[in-house]
């Protein structure tokens, strides 16, 4: 086995040229918050490339029980005998080698419950990230992960006194398996997808929660991500209970240093709402440009459960994540919001799945996208709603918004509806922003990168008036970045 | 106290030439009214001098206080002092008049200035009573589903918030009833003053009973043939342009 290794200081590349200006004049999504990696020394390194060896590495260093261990051994050989999805999806993936990948590596630390007992080079990344602030301001409890393992966890007295679990999938596996083990692969089974599998073998970090009955949490619970090595993924893994009429926010928001080697990020989120629950989950993704970032997140509405998922993607390489909600139970709803922004290089491919399997369940679908120079956007959605169901309802609308003309949007709508009493609606736009509009608002005082910033914003400004606050702010602010393109 | 100088104007779109020549210096305190039948320049004049990308000033020069502005892009000469109401203006679908209104004036603020949020509100409910346009309206996209009368206003909102040094109203009347012309009239003669140097652009009479012009300019063919004081506007009026045409022609047959 590989022993612990040091890292050099790794040198950060010279901030991209404006890739054609006179082209395109928003090139290039701002690295400066996310532009920077320190010289850390990794206590625990699987080395690079996959095989059942680094399974029972990493599965050792967890100290984890043997139903997880042949959890994963499945998963890998479930994943070796999967192709690539290259059929439909974009040949760009048979880019990424998994031999060069590294695939966990952690501090070796447990996690923390106080900041001041964090050790300080990772406490100078998350300081960088804003933490401590989010967490003092906003939020009952964060865990904030750092190359794989929770460096950094302190649920609040208020969410523990209420029964509420919230801690990295390590320890709640090893803590609270009666809890967690029931859903556990459940909702996204590991053959799913190469991907799913893929996590399932190798996950490390993310966040498992557990609320009891009748709890709502008044504050969103958060955690944040972050890849501080070349060649690394991250493979966090999170599972969200709600019990019967309990109530959660959660919210991940991540960056990452732009590196000139691939970093795969490939998570799996579970939701399980329970009769009545709600569960809302938000993301802002703003990945570095060459981040491949492939995600499984699926929910599972009980009867009158409710879940949202808000979900917004501005960075990345490629992004391949369709949030998804069965819904299970009688009147159950199920919604996705999405904001997709591509820019120069960059492929978000993205959408929704609502499966429908019982009577009077809805589901919503509202996906915006935004393709500027020749960012490329794509819209996929599955609607199901078979034939023995009664009362269903599905309203699906997909806007795109195309900034210059060699910006390029599709969109794959799959709905089946069979049956005689549902009613199913879709509506789908492409539009430009104007000269006519950006000369009117210039005339008025406002700059090019100005106008263009206010004109996405207002195409979006519906979906993000539905995130948190503080979200809204940072979620405009990566907008405007984008389109002034400033770099670095 | 400024002026701007219109400087033997030519301007073309395409291969074509629409304004062939054109002269006119309006100094802030000065109402001005440019009328003439359709195709005569009138609005290509208007959005030339703000900036519009589709036209070319081909000759001449347009300067204030001896400054040349052609160089500049549309929301510098905004921000130098420029204001253009426009005849069809624009929808922002998202954008709020409240939070685009906030977003131009920032933008005239220097870097690190933050404009005082309550002290805009005041001014901007103050001038909204004022124009008769319901309050509500702040978060309302901008133009989005608009009436053509609540559009017209909503530029004299505009221009009452953006307080420029020029004004240059095109065809602000037209579309508009009895009702909604005296409100935007009246909206504008509220705003008349010593600092403010306006163009008026329009066909009619009716809106200069309200805007009393200091000098009444005719167009014709891309140039200005005649020029007078509110005498002339009524004159035109009696008469009509076909009077002008003839008096044109005349004058350039000798």
């Amino acid at each position: 086995m590989n022993s612990p290794a040091n890292f050099e200081t790794l040198k950060v590349p010279a901030a991209d040229a404006a890739a054609n200006p006179a082209e395109n004049p928003f090139v290039g999504i701002d690295q400066s918050a996310g532009n920077f990696s320190y010289d850390v020394k990794y206590d625990f390194d699987a080395g690079a490339g996959l095989s059942a060896k680094t399974i029972d590495y990493i599965s050792s260093v967890k100290k984890e029980a043997p139903w997880i261990r042949d959890f994963r051994h499945r998963a890998l050989q479930i994943f070796e005998s999967k192709p690539l999805p290259t059929h439909w999806a974009t040949r760009d993936l048979e880019t990424i080698d998994f031999s060069k990948i590294r695939y966990y590596l952690s501090q070796g630390q447990k996690p923390k419950r106080t900041w001041d007992e964090v050790p300080d080079d990772i406490k100078r990344t998350f300081e960088r990230l804003g933490v401590p602030e989010q967490e003092r301001k906003f939020l009952a409890g964060v865990e904030a992960q750092f190359d794989s393992e929770a460096a950094y966890s302190n649920i609040k007295e208020l969410v523990a006194k209420q029964g509420v679990i919230f801690m990295n999938s390590t320890a709640a596996l090893r803590e609270h398996p009666d809890v967690f083990r029931k859903w556990f692969g459940k909702v996204i089974p590991t053959a799913d997808n190469k991907f799913s599998a893929l996590n399932s073998a190798v996950f490390s970090g993310g966040s498992f929660i557990y609320v009891p009955p009748g709890v709502k949490v008044a504050h969103p619970l958060q955690a944040y991500f972050r890849i501080n090595a070349e060649n690394f993924g991250q493979f966090e893994r999170t599972l969200i209970i709600c019990d019967e009429g309990s109530e959660l926010t959660y919210m991940e928001g991540c960056t990452a240093p732009k590196f000139s080697t691939t970093t795969l990020h490939s998570a799996v989120v579970e939701l399980v709402a329970l009769k009545g629950a709600k569960i809302q989950y938000i993301t802002v993704q703003n990945w570095a440009a060459n981040v491949f970032n492939l995600v499984t997140k699926r929910g599972l509405a009980h009867e009158e459960a409710e879940i949202k998922w808000i979900d917004c993607n501005i960075g990345s390489r490629l992004t391949m994540k369709y949030p998804g909600v069965v819904l299970k139970g009688r009147k159950a709803r199920g919604e996705v919001l999405s904001i997709a922004l591509a820019n120069d290089g960059q492929h978000q491919d993205t959408g929704a799945k609502m499966i429908h399997a019982a009577d009077e369940t809805t589901s919503n679908i509202i996906a915006k996208s935004i393709s500027v120079g020749q960012g490329r956007s794509t819209y996929r959605g599955v609607v199901h709603i078979p034939k023995h169901l009664k009362g269903c309802k599905n309203n699906t609308e997909c806007d795109a918004l195309l900034i210059n003309t060699n910006s390029r949007t599709d969109t794959y709508p799959a709905i089946s509806v069979r049956g005689q009493q549902h009613a199913a609606q879709h509506e789908a736009s492409v539009s430009k922003v104007s000269d006519e509009m950006i000369f009117y608002m210039k005339s008025r005082g406002l700059t090019e990168a100005q106008a263009m910033s206010l004109a996405v914003n207002g195409f979006v400004n519906d979906l993000v008036r539905q995130f948190p606050m503080e979200y809204s702010v940072e979620l405009k602010r990566l907008i405007d970045l984008e389109m002034e393109g400033s770099v670095g | 106290m400024s002026a701007i100088e219109i400087k033997n104007l030519h301007v073309s779109i395409g291969d074509k030439e629409i304004v062939k020549g054109l002269s006119l210096t309006i100094r802030q305190g000065e109402v001005h009214a440019i009328m003439g039948p359709n195709g005569t320049g009138k609005s290509t004049l208007a959005k030339a001098i703000a900036g519009h990308p589709a036209y070319t000033v081909t000759s001449g020069d347009v300067l204030i206080d001896g400054q040349s502005i052609l160089a500049m892009e549309a929301d510098e000469r905004a921000r130098a002092g420029i204001f253009l109401a426009f005849q069809y203006p624009s929808e922002i679908p998202g954008v709020t008049i409240a939070n685009f209104l906030r977003a131009a004036l920032q933008a005239r603020l220097a870097d690190g200035e933050e404009l005082d949020v309550s002290t805009y509100y005041k001014r901007l409910y103050e001038k909204m009573d004022a124009l008769k346009i319901d309050r509500k309206f702040t978060s309302r996209a901008v133009n989005d589903g608009f009436s053509g009368g609540e559009k017209k206003r909503c530029e004299i909102l505009q221009l009452a918030m953006l307080a420029p040094k020029f004004a240059f109203m095109d065809e602000t009347d037209s579309g508009l009833d009895i009702d909604a012309l005296r409100i935007v009239a009246e909206g504008v003669e509220r705003l008349r003053g010593p600092n403010l140097g306006v163009l008026l652009i329009t066909h009619y009479q009716r809106l200069l009973n309200y805007i009393v012009p200091d000098y009444v300019h005719v167009m014709w063919d891309g140039t200005i043939v005649k020029s007078g004081d509110k005498s002339l506007a009524l004159e035109l009026e009696a008469k009509g342009y076909d009077w002008v045409k003839k008096e044109f022609a005349v004058a350039n047959s000798l």
